[in-house]
Formats: structure tokens, C-alpha cells, sequence
């Protein structure tokens, strides 16, 4: 199969602006602000049936219609935070196809009507972002950006931003806090930003792998995308692979590919050829699925892997074959939650911290069934009372750990209870 | 110095990226500058940027501590960044990093003697795929840095050298 996002794989040197251009690169953006209105660059994103890749799966186009016509300016907002443990695709988009990336940003920019667009990158991404300041510096030169672009009054200046180190940056309104250069921490929603965004006026946040389908949807049209994948879940999806696998890597396929295939024909199988014990389909904040063979034969998209207790999230893939005890999977998930945790409600501090305490405990072979017991229930009364996503997610491998692997837990408690 | 005399160029292209009524973004690309040359950030510099930005030093303060790649201490020339998160710990992380501390002799968190290497475990760093994976950040250059791939197999010894 030949790439859509990861075109790099396919075409080399497509990270020049010349070869990227002779692939057909910038001919949708400048069709977009020469002969379409924004209203319909949105609706061909809308009817392609896109749905945001950061995680939430939220449709693309609905996102980019809500934007708030009665207040400006409007910005966009590309999120290349990448922090969610097993997530690496954003990363491989960026160094190998930045132009598309970028092109991304500047329809969505059209689509909504911003001037103005930030790609905020996590802080170790910082000689990537040196690398996108010369592409987007390129493009500027070549007239893709800048004033009055392809002879209209069109303008567009797209800038980078660091973060610095804090996985809360990745949810939406922590980004926009950083990025009004202040604490990361969430805000309070209702309003969303396509209402209430940076600098309080609208603006769209989108994930990286989102924006840079938009070319290739606004080039080929809606129908050529919706062909491809489910038709819960339309086009090309890149699973980041991770873990006992024999080869980890990104591997862009077709929604409802089966977890067999991505693990056994692309990943080639598991390592030592063990059999595989656990999923998680969206990383760290993931729920455990509990992996037999109906479970493998189950195609990804985001209505399928939910019929399996978990969301399909970002799809970053970690797997875990019959070797690893999930009680050390949990007490990783858990010390990285505890770490990232930004501190503003008291129910995600508190228990991330009681949950480490707990998670610490067992594992190292000094904790009790009514440990076990405890932390479930922490994990339990912490769900559905944060203030954002990142509480929430920090429970979820507690509770699907215990349910789903009670023996794991009992073993290692067993020399105590 | 102050930083803007130091780096005139610099801060005035760091806050033409903001609309000069929300200057205050700039907050993050300062901290970096102010950190560029010795790997942490004085409470002079502190006082710069919130005289540059027209905020209090407290909120500058509060942006440092929060944020965990903004130092307020001298520490090695060099911090070795060991992820030991879940994809990485799956590929051997915790291991690579017990071997890394013997062969440095000093433990997570600390400095070896000769002031070059601060030896730091970190969260996923977005590269599962090169399992067990680290990097290193370095003086000068903003922050030089190489992304290394498969660093056990390179057999990590002294770990980084003198440029
Ligand atoms: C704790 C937390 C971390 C997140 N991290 C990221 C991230 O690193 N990258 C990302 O694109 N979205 C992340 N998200 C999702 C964003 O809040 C937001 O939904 C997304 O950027 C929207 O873009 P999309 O519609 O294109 O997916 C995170 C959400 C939460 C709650
Ligand atoms: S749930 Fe956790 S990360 Fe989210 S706002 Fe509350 S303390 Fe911060
Ligand atoms: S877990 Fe180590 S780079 Fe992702």
C-alpha cells in the first residue's frame, strides 16, 4: 500500500519543498484560498468523515463549523505535544512529511479564517522544531505563507512554540494556558475553544496526524477518503506499535485492520514467539484488554475496540505478552500518572498519589488483599470527579488490571494474605 | 549581562512570534534563552523576563517550577535523559539504566564528579519504537542534543564526551 502520511516511506526527500511540490504539494491550499469559499474547504473535511487523531476521535469538520464568527481573530492551533506513553507517529509526520503537515495548518487556517497559526511542540522536540522553523521559513519564501498569498488578501503566518517538559500540555486548554505562557493546567469547560481559545478568542486545536490528512482529503475529495477504512471510522489511521513486539514501529493502515494483523503480519509477531496476554490499544491511558482470539481477530475502529471495554484513543498499541504481571504495568501507568498529574483538583493529586503509595506497595511484594482492595477503590471513587481527562485516565488500567487479571494481583500479594 | 543585551536579536524575534499585547507567551522561549548558556536559569534572568514581559518574578518562578525541562540549579554539563516508561521498561529501560548508573557511578538524579553528566529517568519521550531510548542535552546550541538509537548496544562507558 502507498502512504498518505507517512509519504516519506514512499517518496524520498519529500521533506524538501521542491520534491514535495512536484508530489502535488501546496496545489490544495492554493485551490482552497484561490476558488473555494472557507465554508466549503470545511464541508468537503466534514463530508470526508475525518475524525480528530489526538485521542477523542471527534469529527474533524463539526469541530472547524463551530468556530465562533462573531468574535476575532481566530487561530489554529496544531497539537504536537505527543506525551502519551507508546505514542510516536506525530514525531515520524513532522521529520519525514513536514510540508503536508504544514500545508495541514494552512487550510485549516482558510477553512476557519486565522491569520495566525502555533505549532506546539512537547519541549524534547526541540531540534524538530528548529527543523519546522526553516520549513515553515521555506514556504514563506516561496509564497505559500506570508501577505496575500496567490495574489488574494488572504494571510498566513505560522509560528512554532516549545513546551517544556508536561504531558497536561497535551489537553486542549492546558496547551493554550502554556502557550498564553502561563501553568499548563486545564481550564474549566464549557466554553470550548472554537468559542473561548487563545487569548480567549476561537480557535481550533488539532492533533498533528489530523491536519495532515486535510491535503490529500481536499485533493482527492471526500469520497476517495471515505473508500478507504470503516464506516464508523473512515481513511488511514497510523498505529504506533510498541512493546514485545518483534518490530515496534508506525505502521499506517486502513481502519479496521485486525490487532492479529498489525501484530503479526506488520509487527511480526511477538518477541521469543510468546503468546500475547494484554492490550492496551491507547497507551498508558488505556483500559487492559484481556487478549484471546476473538480479541485479536476484532477490527480497529473507534465503535469496535469499544465493544471490547477500551477506547481506540490516539491508537499507540502496547503490547504485553504472557511474561509481564500487570500489577508492574500498573505501577508504571501509575508513577507516570503521579509524575504528570498538574496538581489543580485535590481528587486527581490526591489519589495519583494514594495510588502510587498503593501501586508501589504490591509490587514490591509487601502489600495485602486489602491493598488490592483499597486501590481499587481509590481508582473507583476518582472516576467521573476530575476537572479533565488526565484523572480519569489514570485509572483505567487500575480498574481493568484488577477486574480482568485478578491473579496477577492475588500473586503478588500471596506471601501477606 | 542582561538578557536582552545579550541577545538582542534573539528576544526581539522571540517577541515578534506574539501579539504584542499578549507578550507575556513569549515566557517559555525566554526561559530557553536564559538557560542556553550555563543549563539553568539565574534569578537574575528570572528578573529580565518579567521585566521584559511586565509580570512579577513570582510568576516567572512559577513557570519554572512548573514545567520540567526549566532548571534553577547548576547541575552536569550533560543530563542523560533514560526513559524507563511502560514501552521502553518493556524493552529492557530499567535494566539499561541500572548498567548505565554502574558504569557512571552515580545514581538517578546525581552528578558525576567531574561535572559532566546529570543522570535523569524520564517519562516516554516519543520514540517506543527505538526501545530502550534516551537522550542527552547539552550546552550551547539551544540545546544540543542527539536522539540516540538502541543505546545498549552501544555500550554506553563514560557515556557522553567533552565537545
Ligand atoms: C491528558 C491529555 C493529554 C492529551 N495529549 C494529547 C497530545 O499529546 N496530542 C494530541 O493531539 N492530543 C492530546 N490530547 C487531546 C487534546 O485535548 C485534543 O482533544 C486534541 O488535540 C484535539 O485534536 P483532534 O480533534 O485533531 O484529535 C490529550 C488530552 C488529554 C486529556
Ligand atoms: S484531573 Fe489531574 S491533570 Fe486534570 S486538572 Fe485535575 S489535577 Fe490537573
Ligand atoms: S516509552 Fe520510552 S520513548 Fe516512549
Amino acid at each position: 500500500m502507498t502512504h498518505i502520511l507517512l509519504r516519506h516511506r514512499d517518496i524520498p526527500d519529500i521533506n524538501t519543498l521542491n520534491v514535495y511540490k512536484k508530489n502535488g504539494g501546496f496545489a490544495a491550499f492554493k485551490k482552497a484560498v484561490t476558488k473555494m469559499k472557507p465554508a466549503e474547504v470545511t464541508e468537503v473535511v466534514k463530508n470526508s468523515g475525518l475524525r480528530g487523531r489526538g485521542g477523542a476521535g471527534f469529527p474533524t469538520g463539526m469541530k472547524w463549523a463551530f468556530i465562533d464568527k462573531n468574535n476575532w481573530p481566530h487561530y489554529v492551533v496544531a497539537n504536537a505535544d505527543e506525551s502519551e506513553p507508546g505514542t510516536f507517529k506525530d514525531r515520524e509526520i513532522m521529520e519525514g512529511n513536514p510540508f503536508q503537515f504544514l500545508e495541514g495548518v494552512a487550510i485549516a487556517s482558510y477553512a476557519i479564517g486565522a491569520n495566525a497559526a502555533y505549532v506546539y511542540l512537547r519541549g524534547e522536540f526541540w531540534e524538530l522544531a528548529a527543523f519546522l522553523d526553516e520549513k515553515i521559513a521555506e514556504m514563506e519564501e516561496a509564497g505559500y505563507l506570508g501577505e496575500d498569498l496567490f495574489g488574494t488578501d488572504y494571510s498566513l503566518k505560522i509560528y512554532t512554540h516549545l513546551g517544556a517538559g508536561a504531558y497536561i500540555c497535551g489537553e486542549e486548554t492546558a496547551l493554550l494556558e502554556s502557550l498564553e505562557g502561563k501553568r499548563g493546567q486545564p481550564r474549566v469547560r464549557p466554553p470550548f475553544p472554537p468559542s473561548y481559545g487563545l487569548y480567549g478568542k476561537p480557535t481550533i486545536v488539532n492533533n498533528v496526524e489530523t491536519l495532515t490528512n486535510v491535503p490529500l482529503i481536499l485533493a482527492n475529495g471526500a469520497d476517495w477518503y471515505k473508500s478507504m477504512g470503516t464506516v464508523d471510522s473512515a481513511g488511514v489511521k497510523i498505529f504506533s506499535l510498541s512493546g514485545r513486539v518483534r518490530k515496534p514501529g508506525n505502521y499506517e493502515l486502513p481502519f479496521g485492520t485486525t490487532f492479529r494483523q498489525l501484530i503479526y503480519e506488520y509487527g511480526m509477531g511477538i518477541q521469543e514467539g510468546r503468546p500475547v496476554k494484554a492490550i492496551m490499544p491507547a497507551g498508558a491511558s488505556s483500559s487492559l484488554i484481556a487478549v484471546d482470539d476473538k480479541v485479536l481477530d476484532t477490527p480497529m475502529d473507534y465503535a469496535a475496540v469499544r465493544t471490547l471495554g477500551a477506547d481506540l484513543g490516539s491508537a499507540s498499541v502496547i503490547v504485553l505478552d504472557d511474561t509481564v504481571s500487570m500489577d508492574w504495568v500498573v505501577n508504571k501507568t501509575i508513577h507516570f500518572f503521579k509524575h504528570e498529574s498538574c496538581g489543580k483538583c485535590t481528587t486527581c493529586r490526591e489519589g495519583n498519589y494514594w495510588m502510587r503509595n498503593l501501586t508501589e506497595r504490591i509490587h514490591s511484594g509487601k502489600g495485602t488483599g486489602a491493598d488490592v482492595d483499597l486501590l481499587l477503590n481509590v481508582a473507583k471513587q476518582m472516576q467521573g470527579k476530575c476537572l479533565c481527562a488526565l484523572g480519569e485516565f489514570s485509572t483505567m488500567a487500575v480498574v481493568t488490571g484488577i477486574e480482568r487479571f485478578p491473579q496477577d494481583f492475588k500473586q503478588a500479594v500471596r506471601s501477606n494474605s | 549581562m542582561s538578557l536582552e543585551k545579550k541577545y538582542p536579536k534573539e528576544v526581539k524575534q522571540l517577541l515578534a512570534k506574539y501579539p504584542p499585547e499578549h507578550k507575556r507567551s513569549a515566557v517559555m522561549p525566554l526561559l530557553y534563552l536564559a538557560q542556553r548558556e550555563e543549563g539553568y536559569i539565574t534569578r537574575e534572568a528570572m528578573q529580565d523576563i518579567a521585566r521584559i514581559l511586565e509580570i512579577t518574578e513570582t510568576e516567572v518562578a512559577s513557570i519554572v517550577g512548573f514545567y520540567t525541562l526549566y532548571h534553577d540549579k547548576k547541575e552536569g554539563k550533560y543530563r542523560m535523559q533514560v526513559c524507563t516508561d511502560l514501552p521502553c521498561a518493556l524493552r529492557g529501560a530499567d535494566e539499561f539504566l541500572d548498567n548505565l548508573c554502574a558504569n557512571l557511578g552515580i545514581k538517578v538524579g546525581e552528578t558525576t564528579e567531574d561535572g559532566l553528566v546529570t543522570l535523569e529517568s524520564v517519562m516516554c519521550l516519543a520514540a517506543c519504537d527505538r526501545a530502550p531510548m534516551f537522550q542527552t542535552q547539552g550546552p550551547r546550541r539551544h540545546q544540543v542534543s542527539r536522539v540516540h538509537d538502541r543505546g545498549p548496544h552501544h555500550g554506553i562507558g563514560r557515556g557522553v564526551e567533552e565537545e
